[in-house]
């Protein structure tokens, strides 16, 4: 008998194969009509171009072609898909660094000070929930940079968790500690380095993990609306042609690369974890 | 620009003077010009008389004026020396003693060395842009030594954006955008000129393929319209027409500003009856079977103006000489594209990802005008695009009545002042003529719309005669 994960993981597969196999079943090309086109039917480019889904297939040969040559260059508004998602990657990790400079130590600040906290928490609350792309049009105008907009726009979506669970984070140690450590008579700064931190690594790691998360999704949207490069402005290119097989395929990758981003701070997360 | 005097210095049967009595074979029409160059030949072009781009006329120029100098102005010892001698040995002979390499360079540096030459420039991927984008693959901004970089943009905001900010130093616009963002209308103000209009005519009104039986205008009360940008041409054009069959376009219909890529899906998601909107994505609905053509827009206004070329003040007044050789790139390559024969060769330099991104036949179906409807026939129609680079100051004068009249603008308005603060029709003028190609004397004309005469020395009551109107 199989282990339950192996079992699952035939499960899966089997799933999607079944799912596949309707799918490449139910958009069968609608087979050419027989004889001559008449000038009309080729203006009108033929029975092919009855709107419908593309089959897997399809999308499977264009996913292929395009992964074989990641990273071509045919002029400044088509570049391969490689290229286009390290442009996103940068953007996002940018902005992501820029935050994470910001809301580690005014997490701190937060969480230490229940003054500071009572302080700012009203301006938090009311710019928390802004969708990161009301931000746009703002920052186009104020930073006038296309490209350094869509990093504020990163900016400003990822800081919130960050700053939030690190507050918690660090308003939550256990009290028992921080009073070992003042018997020891360490500093403040020798405390926050050497006991806060620690205890609270978990938690601002949980909160990295939402906003690179967040980061991510809002990238596509920024791109799709500023242009020139990414994996958004390659959606939205593709979009305009009305290519669905390229739209489906740069979804996948969209879901691919945010996957390997939250795995990559899940492991730094595994890498922080204590046991009381 | 006359060439007349460019003759070559060389020769000795070539007089320099051109006098009235002049026999030489310019001075005399009819005649076959003989060759004239010995080293700066060029490959024929039709409409330039001499046959000489900027570049070899320069080098004439120099030349001209040396052997000019050498000989004291005096073209009959001239004229006999070169017979003496032969032209290639005087040639040389004068280039042992005098470095004309040099000279040429160096008077080239000084008159019109370009302040910058890696330029960026904006576009929304629509047939409209065809000479701003043409001129990248066909190699019109490398003949006048600019390295351009053609940058997609999603859509007139993001434009208007990165051309107000700086990123773009000239960009692909609307007729109308350069006069709003200079009145500071929907945007901060800021002086933009347009030295040339892209394409006249080319629009089309498309309904989605349900309402193949409504083609009477009156039909169309509750309909959602799409426009690409509420300062364009599509926004006043469908406003007017709308308004000439009685539907008021505020309070019957609703018109959204969609982005021109994005009309066909929404059309086929059926968030829009129709739109009034840029090729090549009338004839892509048409194409993907969920639109027909009801009506092209030269059938609305024969030869409106519609898509710009435009940069700031500011751009122009620093770099004078970059500006001059990136309007002779637009200008050329607007006249290039004018001609019906260059079309078929465009629509496939201008399809690619890169540029337009979409299927080939579509663009040509737009610039050759023989076209599939929708509606089951073959159109002809060669003039559904074309491409006249000379802003006329009364077509500025129009848009504006139109923005008057919606709404758009309020108070007093000094039209006439403001279309030639932004029009600078003058410059274009000077651009064409130099390029060999005529341009009008006028900058103001009567225009016809849908049968009422447009006459621009009598704008507000113009605004005035229209009985659905917002001011």
């Amino acid at each position: 008998m199989a282990s339950t994960s192996v079992r699952a993981g035939m499960l899966s597969l089997v799933f999607l194969v079944l799912f596949l196999g309707i799918w490449e079943f139910g958009t069968q090309v609608i087979a050419p009509q027989q004889g001559e086109l008449s000038e009309y039917e080729l203006l009108m480019g033929g029975a092919d171009q009855e709107a419908r889904v593309p089959p897997p297939s399809e999308i499977i040969r264009h996913a292929v072609a395009e992964l074989s040559d990641p990273f071509y260059d045919r002029g400044s508004n088509d570049k391969g898909i490689g290229t286009q998602l390290a442009y996103s990657i940068y953007r996002v990790l940018t902005g992501f660094l820029g935050a994470m400079a910001v809301a580690l130590p005014l997490g701190f600040l937060i969480g230490m000070s229940p003054l500071m906290y009572k302080a700012l928490n009203p301006y938090i609350q009311v710019l928390r929930p802004i969708s990161p792309l009301a931000w746009m049009p703002l920052a186009l105008f104020v930073i006038q940079d296309s490209e350094q907009s869509a990093i504020f726009v990163i900016f400003i979506c990822s800081i919130w968790p960050m700053l939030l669970n690190t507050a918690f984070g660090v308003a939550n140690v256990r009290q028992d500690w921080v009073n070992v450590a003042r018997t020891h008579e360490l500093s403040p700064i020798k405390t926050a380095v050497t006991v806060i931190l620690p205890a609270a690594a978990p938690t601002i790691l949980t909160g990295m993990r939402i906003s690179i998360g967040i980061a991510w999704l809002v990238i596509v949207a920024a791109e799709m609306l500023v242009g020139g490069t990414g994996i958004g402005y390659y959606v939205w290119n593709e979009w305009n042609n009305l290519d669905l097989a390229s739209v489906i395929f740069s979804i996948l990758m969209i879901g691919v690369v945010g996957m390997l981003l939250d795995l990559a701070l899940g492991k730094a997360q595994k890498l922080v974890e204590y046991k009381e | 620009m006359t060439t007349k005097s460019l003759g070559n210095p060389f020769d000795g049967d070539q007089s320099l003077i051109h006098a009235k009595t002049c026999g030489c074979p310019e001075c005399q029409p009819g005649q076959e010009m003989p060759s004239v160059s010995l080293n700066l030949q060029q490959p024929a072009t039709p409409d330039s008389a001499a046959a000489m781009d900027s570049e070899a006329m320069m080098d004439r120029a120099i030349e001209s004026a040396v052997v000019r100098s050498v000989f004291g102005h005096n073209d009959h010892s001239r004229r006999s020396f070169m017979k003496m001698m032969g032209t290639g040995t005087a040639a040389a002979l004068l280039g042992s003693v005098f470095p004309m390499e040099k000279a040429k360079a160096a008077v080239k540096e000084s008159l019109g060395k370009l302040e910058k030459t890696k330029l960026n420039v904006g576009f929304v991927p629509i047939t409209c842009a065809t000479p701003i984008i043409m001129a990248h693959p066909m190699g019109f901004y490398e003949r006048y030594g600019l390295d351009v970089t053609v940058s997609k943009t999603a859509g007139w905001a993001v434009a208007r954006d990165k051309s107000l900010n700086g990123e773009y130093d000239a960009s692909h616009m609307l007729t109308p955008m350069p006069l709003a963002m200079t009145m500071g209308a929907g945007s901060t103000a800021k002086r933009f000129i347009m030295p040339a209009v892209e394409n006249i005519n080319g629009q089309a009104i498309v309904l989605h393929v349900d309402h193949q039986d409504k083609r009477d205008p009156k039909q169309w009360k509750g309909f959602k319209f799409g426009v690409p940008f509420e300062y364009s041409m599509h926004n006043f054009l469908l406003r007017y027409y709308l308004a000439e069959h009685g539907i008021d376009p505020d309070r019957d219909v609703q018109i959204r500003v969609v982005p021109p890529p994005e009309m066909v899906a929404n059309l086929r998601a059926g968030n829009l009856d129709g739109y009034l909107s840029p090729d090549p994505f009338n004839q892509r609905a048409v194409w993907e079977k969920v639109g027909f053509i009801h009506m092209l827009t030269k059938d609305i206004w024969e030869g409106h103006p519609c898509c710009a070329f435009a940069c700031s003040q500011q751009f122009a007044s620093e770099n004078p000489n970059t500006y001059g050789a990136l309007l002779r790139a637009i200008i050329d390559a607007t006249q290039y594209s004018q001609k019906a024969e260059n079309r078929k060769e465009i629509a496939e330099a201008i399809a690619p990802r890169n540029y337009l991104n979409q299927p080939v036949p579509v663009i040509q179906q737009v610039l050759t005008g023989r076209y599939a409807d929708g509606l089951g026939e073959v159109k002809d129609d060669p003039a559904r695009i074309d491409f006249d680079p000379f802003p006329w100051h009364s077509m500025g004068v129009w848009i504006l009545t139109q923005m008057k009249r919606w709404g758009y603008i309020e108070g007093d308005v000094d039209y006439r002042s403001i279309a030639e603060q932004v029009y600078v029709a003058g410059e274009t003028r000077k651009v064409m003529e130099e390029l060999g190609y005529s341009a009008p004397r006028e900058t103001y004309k009567n225009h016809t719309i849908m049968g009422k005469t447009f006459d621009p020395a009598k704008p507000e009551e113009y605004v005035q005669s229209f009985d659905i109107r917002r001011s």
